[in-house]
């Protein structure tokens, strides 16, 4: 790269590829991929769970094998972690330039139409997103850090004692309050997935005129699947597990 | 035809640093197959007969080609006509006793400087960064002499239909200016004329176009529809991935 009308001082390296990451392709491409991470997750998170349905015994066990990752899940739990961080802060300092951008706001609001992709899901991501950051945080602080062996929830796996994280969620379950708190955030990640899917994929520079199309049917789809998956669990057992 | 009788919402504004308000008007007598911009020069005569400051708009062309009209109607810019500059809308799109809201573009890159007027050097200093070709071009060559894909060809022509008007701006949520900067950007990507050029071009675009203050792109694609030439978000797509391209070859998104 030659420019002869500027003699700028050559910046380090590690400031050279902070720099691409501060422009605006830049950090849509850091929170479309730290979405993706996250989307990938949390269908394994679905899928792992859905052991839930095959009783006590499966998914205790199943919890009991996550746990005896040892040091792995360490690693694991922090990449996921980094990952959050990476997408919440990009995600605000983005908002927070978006609305700067444009400080007085139009008296009347309208639409487009086709090929418009604006929705209510694609207009609300900041919040679905900062409610789905809340909730994850009470998810994790209910369930991971919640009561264990040493509060005498202790079952039976493989013939030794591991924590009864069932008896946890299924407990849990039985207040219609959590239950319908849970539902409703699973809606909104729904609505979050719905626009984010296909979005990640064209801040990442994949768009084809036969492609995006399916791309973003897929993301509808998906964002089905996963809400419904998950609101099916709590209403499970609200509904027919009784402890 | 019937004429009709319109209800008006029009935002005024005395200079750049004034606060600015809606202002009702009622016109009469407005003719189905007048542009959008004739029942606004009908309404100024008005105004100047009853010795009051006509209303400020931009127009050159009234064609749909130059893109220096650019108006806010009922919170879509260009109004409701899809593939449709302002100057191309008609009165017929309307109905008798409709009440229209008409606004500027509303941007921070673009201050406005007078009622309906916006200043949009912005976009300027933009293609001033690299939204050209410095070779110089001598006389128009022989058709045929210098073979491009016909894929090529196209999406570059589609590109190059952009008018620089601003409604991409003007109609995203963020105020970004993804769509235009993207086009005039994937215009020459694919040509043989632009290839020289093409990493320093996009790197130069982009960083010109984050330090006027346009918002980010989370692809609603609203700018896609509202543009009166069509321009696909493809673009931003194409502008995204020579902008890694670039910034991964210079090592760094500066140059």
């Amino acid at each position: 790269m030659q420019d002869t009308n500027k003699q700028s001082v050559v910046p380090g390296a590690i400031e050279s590829i902070l720099s691409i990451f501060d422009s605006t392709p830049g950090r849509k491409i850091i929170t479309g991929l730290s979405g993706l991470g996250l989307v990938g997750f949390i269908i394994g998170h679905l899928a792992g769970n859905l052991s839930l349905f095959f009783g006590k015994d499966a998914f205790n066990a199943y919890a009991e094998k996550l746990h005896s990752l040892g040091p792995l899940l360490y690693v694991i739990e922090l990449g996921l972690l980094a990952v959050f961080v990476f997408h919440i802060v990009f995600a605000i300092t983005v908002t927070a330039q978006n609305k700067a951008a444009r400080s007085r706001g139009y008296a009347v609001k309208g639409n487009a139409g086709k090929p418009s992709r604006k929705s209510l899901a694609s207009q609300s991501m900041i919040y679905t997103g900062l409610l789905l950051l809340v909730f994850t945080v009470v998810h994790v602080w209910m369930f991971k850090y919640g009561p264990g062996i040493n509060q005498g929830y202790v079952a039976d796996v493989h013939g030794a004692p591991a924590r009864d994280l069932y008896r946890l969620v299924a407990e849990s379950f039985q207040n219609i309050w959590i239950v319908l708190g849970y539902s409703s955030i699973m809606v909104l990640l729904g609505f979050h997935i719905r626009h984010g899917f296909w979005s990640a994929f064209q801040s990442l520079g994949a768009y084809h005129p036969k492609y995006t199309p399916l791309i973003y049917a897929a993301g509808i789809l998906l964002a089905v699947v996963l809400a419904v998956g998950f609101i099916a669990m709590p209403v499970y057992i609200y509904a027919f597990v009784k402890v | 035809m019937s004429k009709m009788t319109l209800h008006l919402k029009i935002w005024r504004q005395k200079s750049r640093n004034a606060e600015g308000a809606l202002e009702d008007h009622t016109i009469e007598n407005i003719l189905p197959e007048m542009s959008f911009l004739e029942m606004l020069d009908v309404l100024n005569e008005k105004l100047i007969k009853a010795g009051k400051e006509p209303i400020e708009f931009d127009s050159d062309c009234r064609e749909g080609i130059c893109g220096t009209c650019g108006l806010v109607i009922n919170g879509v810019a260009h109004g409701p006509q899809h593939l449709t500059a302002t100057c191309q809308l008609h009165m017929r799109t309307f109905r008798d006793g409709d009440t229209i809201t008409i606004e500027p573009w509303r941007a921070k890159a673009f201050p406005i400087l007078k009622d309906l007027v916006v200043d949009r050097a912005a976009f300027d200093r933009i293609i001033q960064k690299g939204g050209y070709v410095s070779a110089n071009t001598g006389s128009a060559r022989d058709a045929n002499e210098l073979p491009i894909g016909k894929e090529y060809a196209d999406k570059s022509f589609d590109a190059a239909a952009c008018i620089g008007c601003g409604a991409c701006v003007a109609a995203c949520p963020n105020a970004s200016a993804a769509l235009f900067v993207s086009a005039k950007v994937s215009q020459y990507t694919y040509l043989p004329q632009g290839h020289p050029e093409r990493y320093r071009r996009v790197l130069k675009m982009v960083n010109q176009m984050d330090e006027e203050g346009f918002g980010n792109c989370s692809n609603h694609g609203e700018c896609e529809a509202a543009c009166p030439k069509g321009i696909s978000i493809e673009n931003i797509a194409i502008m995204r991935r020579e902008y890694v391209k670039a910034a991964l070859r210079a090592g760094a998104a500066v140059v």
